[in-house]
C-alpha cells in the first residue's frame, strides 16, 4: 500500500482543482447528454418498436422487434451503398479540386495578403446564402438549355438528346460543390503553416518540383487532407438535399432521402430509426477503419 | 571505434572550382549584390563575411540556385550552371534554419538527396554520414526530438553525403550557443580538411570566419570590400570598413608631407606619424592612418617606437587577461588599446599616458574614407 505523502493543504488544493475542472466541463457534458446521448438512446429504442396487429398508421408500441433491421436492410441496401459510393466520389473530387485551391491561397499567395484575404472570403461566401438555394441554382446551371449542357453537346461529349439534370452526375456535382469548403478550409489551415524553406531544401537535395510535392508538401499536409476528407465524406454520405433536388427516382436515391420519407411521408418511425442507426454505425465503422489506416499522430 | 579518416573515406571527394563573374542581383527597391567577381579554388574553405543585409546570403542562394542572378554567370568545375534549377546543381546547402524534414526520421533526412539521385546504397551511405557526425544512435528519431546542435549535425550530414562539388553553409552555427558554436567550428573545419570539399561559409561572425576559413571575403553593400587569408586581411586592411569590421582599429585623419626610404611621413594634427608606403592605399594628399589596438604600447613614461601620442586615460576596464584603455588624444580623438596583465600597476582614469607603436604596424587608407565605417554599434 502506498502512503500519501502530501500535506493536508496539498490534498485540499488538488480537490479544489478537480472541482473546478468538473465545473468547467459540466455545461458541455450537459448539452451532449441532452442533445446527443439521450436522442441516440431514444432512436435506438424506437428502432425496436413494434406495430401491434390492427394498429393505425403511425401507431407503435415499445418492443424488441429486431426484424425492423432485417426489413429495412433488405429493402434499402442499394440506397445505402449508393450513398457511400456517391460520398466517396464527391470526397475524391472535392480533394482534387480543393487541394490546388488551398495550395494557391495558403502557399503561392503567402506574400500577397490582400489577394489571399479576398480569395478566402470568396471561399467562405457561399455559407452566407442558403444551402437549398445554392443546390437549386445547380439545377439552372445544369439545365438542358444551360451553358454547361449546351457546350457539352456542342463538343459531342453529351449526346444531343442527353440531360445533365436528374442524373447521378448532377447529384455528385451538387455534393462536391456543397461540401468543397469543408475540404478546402482544413487543408488551407494546414498548408498555411507549411515552411517553404523545406521545399527549398528538398530542391537543394536534387528533388524536382514534382518530387518535392509528393515527398514533402503532400505528406506534410496529410493531417489537413485527413480532416478535410472526413468533414466531406461524413455529411455527404447522410445528405438528402442534393439527391432530392438534383436527382431522379431511379438511380440517384440516397439513404438520407429514404430516412426522410420513412419518417415524414410513410410515418414508419421504427423503420426510419433503424435505417438512421444503420447509417450511423456504418459511418462509424468506415471512419474507424480509415483512421486506423491513414490516421496521423496529430489526430489520434 | 572507427577513426575519422575511415569514416570520411566513403565521402571524400576533391570538390570543384567555383567561379562567379559579373553577378548582380536587384530586387524591386534595392540592389542586393552588385557586379561580383569571385573565384574560389577547389578544396578551399571560403568564408563570406559581412553584416546582415550585405548580400552574402543572396550570393549563397544564387550559387545554390534558389535565387536567379539579374546579371552575370556562375560556373562550377568549369560547367556553366547559371540557368540550372537548384535540383540539378552539384551543390548542397546547410541552411541556417537546418530545414530538416519533420515528417521523416533522421536517417531518412540524410538519405533524401541520395535517394533522389537513385543511389542504390543510399541507406548505407546515409548511415556512414551519420557516423561521421557521430549521431548513428539517433538514426530513427524525428528531428523535433533532437537538440539544436544535433539538428545542425544532421543538416550537415544530409548535405555532405551527396558529395557535392561545393558545400554551401548559410550561417549554420547562428542558432547555437557560444560554447557549442566554438566546438562545431572546430568540427566543421576538421571535416572539411578530411573530405576536401570546397566549402562556402556565410557568416557575420568575424571570429568564426577567421578561425575557420582559408580565404575570407569581406562583403559590404553588395560588394566584396577585400579578400584574402584571414591574417593578411587583419594585418593589412585596405578599407575603413574592413579595418573596423574585422577586429578593431584606431583610424586617424592626416596629410602626407613627405616620403623617405619607403616611409611616408603623415601629419596628424601637428604630430608626425610614420607609415610604410607599401602599406598605404594612397601615398599622397589626405589619408587615413590606422593601427590595431594590440600593436600600441601604453606607458606612463615616454616609450620606444617611431610613432608617439600623448593622451589622457578616460576609461579603464579589466577583462581578466588584459586591461583595456580608452585614451583621449587632443584633436585626434579616442584611441583604444590594451595591455596584458603581467602584474604591472595599471594606469588610472585621468592619468597622462604615452602611446607608441612601430611604424611597420601603421596602415594607410584612402583619405575620403569614413573612419566609422563598419563599426559595430
Amino acid at each position: 500500500m502506498s502512503v500519501d505523502l502530501r500535506s493536508k493543504d496539498e490534498v485540499l488544493a488538488e480537490r479544489r482543482k478537480n472541482r473546478t475542472g468538473v465545473f468547467l466541463i459540466s455545461p458541455g457534458l450537459l448539452v451532449l447528454a441532452l442533445f446527443f446521448a439521450l436522442p441516440v438512446v431514444i432512436l435506438l429504442a424506437m428502432s425496436l418498436y413494434a406495430k401491434p396487429p390492427g394498429a393505425e398508421i403511425g401507431e407503435f408500441v415499445p418492443g424488441f422487434e429486431l426484424g425492423n433491421y432485417a426489413t429495412v436492410l433488405s429493402a434499402y441496401w442499394p440506397e445505402l451503398l449508393r450513398s457511400f459510393w456517391f460520398a466517396l466520389i464527391a470526397t475524391v473530387l472535392a480533394l482534387l479540386i480543393g487541394f490546388p485551391m488551398a495550395y494557391l491561397v495558403a502557399v503561392r499567395l503567402r506574400e500577397h495578403t490582400l489577394l489571399q484575404g479576398i480569395l478566402l472570403v470568396l471561399l467562405i461566401a457561399p455559407f452566407f446564402s442558403s444551402f437549398i438555394l445554392r443546390t437549386q441554382a445547380w439545377k439552372q446551371i445544369l439545365a438542358d438549355e444551360g451553358f454547361v449542357a449546351q457546350t457539352l453537346k456542342f463538343v459531342a461529349i453529351l449526346p444531343a438528346d442527353g440531360h445533365l439534370t436528374a442524373t447521378p452526375f448532377a447529384v455528385v456535382a451538387g455534393l462536391t460543390y456543397n461540401f468543397l469548403p469543408f475540404m478546402v478550409l482544413p487543408i488551407y489551415a494546414n498548408l498555411g503553416r507549411l515552411d517553404t524553406r523545406l521545399l527549398e531544401a528538398s530542391g537543394d537535395l536534387y528533388a524536382s518540383p514534382i518530387t518535392s510535392f509528393t515527398k514533402v508538401t503532400l505528406p506534410m499536409s496529410a493531417p489537413g487532407i485527413f480532416a478535410g476528407t472526413l468533414l466531406t465524406f461524413i455529411p455527404a454520405a447522410g445528405d438528402y438535399v442534393n439527391s432530392a433536388l438534383l436527382g431522379n427516382n431511379r438511380d440517384t436515391t440516397m439513404i438520407g432521402q429514404v430516412i426522410d420519407s420513412r419518417f415524414f411521408k410513410v410515418i414508419d418511425y421504427p423503420g426510419a430509426s433503424a435505417l438512421s442507426f444503420v447509417l450511423m454505425i456504418s459511418i462509424l465503422i468506415l471512419v474507424t477503419i480509415y483512421i486506423r489506416r491513414f490516421g496521423t499522430e496529430e489526430l489520434m | 571505434m572507427t577513426t575519422l579518416a575511415e569514416r570520411t573515406e566513403s565521402i571524400t571527394t576533391s570538390g570543384a572550382d567555383l567561379h562567379l563573374s559579373g553577378i548582380s542581383k536587384r530586387f524591386a527597391s534595392f540592389t542586393a549584390v552588385e557586379d561580383l567577381d569571385l573565384l574560389v579554388p577547389s578544396g578551399t574553405f571560403f568564408a563570406l563575411l559581412g553584416p546582415s543585409g550585405c548580400g552574402k546570403s543572396t550570393t549563397l542562394r544564387m550559387i545554390a540556385g534558389l535565387e536567379a542572378p539579374s546579371e552575370g554567370s556562375i560556373s562550377i568545375g568549369g560547367q556553366e550552371v547559371t540557368a540550372l534549377p537548384s535540383h540539378r546543381r552539384p551543390v548542397n546547402t546547410v541552411f541556417q534554419s537546418y530545414a530538416l524534414f519533420p515528417h521523416m526520421s533522421v536517417l531518412e533526412n540524410v538519405a533524401f538527396g541520395l535517394k533522389r539521385k537513385k543511389d542504390k546504397q543510399a541507406i548505407q551511405k546515409a548511415k556512414a554520414g551519420l557516423e561521421l557526425v557521430e549521431l548513428s544512435h539517433l538514426a530513427n528519431r524525428k528531428p523535433a526530438q533532437l537538440s539544436g546542435g544535433q539538428q545542425q549535425r544532421v543538416a550537415l550530414a544530409r548535405a555532405l553525403v551527396n558529395r557535392p562539388q561545393v558545400l554551401l553553409l548559410d550561417e549554420p552555427l547562428g542558432a547555437l550557443d557560444m560554447k557549442l558554436r566554438r566546438q562545431m567550428q572546430l568540427e566543421l573545419k576538421k571535416i572539411q580538411t578530411e573530405v576536401g570539399l570546397t566549402f562556402i561559409h556565410v557568416t557575420h561572425d568575424q571570429e568564426e570566419a577567421m578561425t575557420m576559413a582559408d580565404v575570407v571575403a569581406v562583403m559590404n553593400g553588395g560588394r566584396i570590400e577585400q579578400m584574402g587569408a584571414p591574417r593578411d586581411l587583419y594585418e593589412l586592411p585596405r578599407t575603413a570598413f574592413v579595418a573596423n569590421f574585422l577586429g578593431k582599429s584606431n583610424l586617424m585623419r592626416g596629410t602626407v608631407t613627405g616620403q623617405d626610404n619607403g616611409m611616408l611621413s603623415v601629419d596628424v594634427f601637428g604630430r608626425t606619424i610614420l607609415l610604410p608606403a607599401d602599406r598605404a592605399v594612397q601615398t599622397t594628399g589626405e589619408v587615413v592612418v590606422g593601427v590595431r589596438p594590440e600593436k600600441i604600447t601604453i606607458d606612463r613614461v615616454a616609450a620606444a617606437g617611431a610613432n608617439q601620442l600623448t593622451g589622457t586615460v578616460i576609461d579603464v576596464s579589466f577583462t581578466g587577461t588584459t586591461t583595456e584603455y580608452l585614451v583621449e588624444v587632443e584633436q585626434i580623438g579616442l584611441i583604444g588599446t590594451f595591455s596584458q596583465n603581467r602584474g604591472q600597476q595599471p594606469a588610472q582614469e585621468g592619468d597622462t599616458v604615452f602611446l607608441a607603436w612601430d611604424a611597420e604596424h601603421s596602415f594607410g587608407l584612402a583619405g575620403d574614407e569614413s573612419v566609422n565605417a563598419g563599426v559595430e554599434s
